[in-house]
């Protein structure tokens, strides 16, 4: 009796011990955890934009913009109700419907502004997202996993500057097939998607796109780094954020 | 019994067609489909082994460590690094998705939709 309680508990000893082991040895493939980020690659707590709408707004200026991204990302060009956008134009009573004034110079008025995702700090695309196929990076990114997204459109009904495109046919029929970016995917049909901050060129030490072709007029950097160059525009200048009201808190501003 | 010779009968015809796709198979020999290896290369990321039984595990963690997690650098059980992209990483080796992927793909049965959105090396028409 004795000698059979002790051989029990030793077994049951064992039988811990193994237990204790077995998660990590079957996990072993997966379990080993063997992912780190590009040590070229950019961070920030809040990555963020300011744009000068003194030195460029008019309509081809930003349409350079817009295709440089769209090249590197494989937008499709479409037009009309179907169009998917990630950069683009508008006129000022468009852009800060809510700041506007009867009175206001007409040059401001009449300037086009490049509009893109705001990258906002709290980001109502977000909230609405029922799979988490748009979410939040630590830096500050509001990002699309396209393998996710199921289509639904909610953050589309939910974002206040309208940021976002639905590619309701399949995207590459809009596609110069011969001159796609071949390092960047195109997307499916049913699928929504808008500007990623350039997540990719960021993560291998590069600035967004859009940044380098506006040669000095787009400027990009931590919001909450104080010594960021955005932190020194917005110290220097006056600028205006899109719909504040919206409670968004958007990360693109605009020198006026 | 009412209806004796007809339930026979189709009882008959029914587990003929039923057993028929063993009956035709038996004396054939499975073989396995030839897929085209990277010719400058021998070593894939992982194991040979590794990677025939879990390479779709592997894509579906890679697809979220750089998608949703930033991290877009992967060691391997050998400790060499490679950067996880299906497109930039995986079909630089294999450059012809038609005599590599598609081939056991078909073979199995099964339509992964990553081409949908993954351009392949040999480019979309
Ligand atoms: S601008 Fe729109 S899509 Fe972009 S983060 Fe803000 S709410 Fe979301
Ligand atoms: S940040 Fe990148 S993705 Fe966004 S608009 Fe500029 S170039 Fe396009």
């Amino acid at each position: 009796m004795k000698n059979n309680r002790r051989a029990f508990i030793k077994l049951a000893a064992v039988a811990a011990a193994g237990l204790a082991v077995a998660p990590k040895a079957m996990a072993s493939s997966g379990g080993h955890s063997p992912v780190k980020a590009n040590p070229k690659g950019l961070h920030a707590k809040q990555w963020a934009m300011v744009i000068d709408s003194t030195k460029l707004h008019s309509e081809e200026e930003i349409a350079k913009l817009a295709d440089s991204c769209h090249k590197i990302h494989n937008v499709p060009e479409l037009t009309g109700k179907k169009e998917v956008k990630w950069l683009w134009s508008d006129i000022y009573p468009h852009t800060f419907p809510e700041q506007e004034n009867p009175h206001l110079a007409e040059e401001v008025h009449h300037r086009h502004y490049p509009l893109l995702c705001n990258h906002c700090e709290h980001p109502s695309c977000v909230r609405v997202c029922p799979t988490k196929a748009t979410f939040k990076r630590p830096d500050g990114i509001v990002a699309m996993d396209y393998h996710r997204c199921i289509g639904c459109r909610y953050c589309m009904a939910a974002c206040p500057y309208g940021s976002r495109s639905f590619n309701w046919g399949e995207p590459r029929k809009n596609l110069d097939l011969a001159n796609l970016n071949p390092k960047f995917p195109t997307r499916m049909r049913g699928v929504v998607e808008k500007c990623n901050f350039c997540v990719e060129r960021l993560a291998v030490g590069d600035m967004p796109a859009c940044v380098e072709a506006s040669e000095g007029a787009i400027v990009f950097g931590d919001l909450y780094d104080p010594e960021s160059p955005v932190r020194k525009v917005l110290r220097e200048r006056f600028t205006l954020r899109r719909k504040p009201a919206a409670g968004t808190e958007p990360c693109v501003y605009y020198v006026i | 019994m009412h209806y004796g010779f007809p339930i026979i009968a189709g009882l008959v015809i029914f587990i003929g067609l039923l057993c028929a796709p063993f009956a035709l198979g038996t004396g054939k020999t499975y073989k396995q489909p030839e897929v085209k290896l990277p010719a400058g290369e021998k070593e894939c990321i992982e194991s040979v082994e590794f990677m025939r039984e879990q390479h779709m595990v592997l894509l579906d963690q890679w697809r979220d460590w750089a998608l949703r997690d930033g991290k877009r650098i992967y060691t391997n059980h050998n400790g060499k690094e490679f950067v996880i992209s299906l497109q930039n990483t995986c079909m630089k080796c294999h450059t012809n998705k038609a005599e590599f992927c598609d081939k056991c793909h078909t073979d199995a049965g099964v339509s992964p939709y990553c081409w949908d959105c993954h351009t392949q090396p040999e480019g979309l028409k």
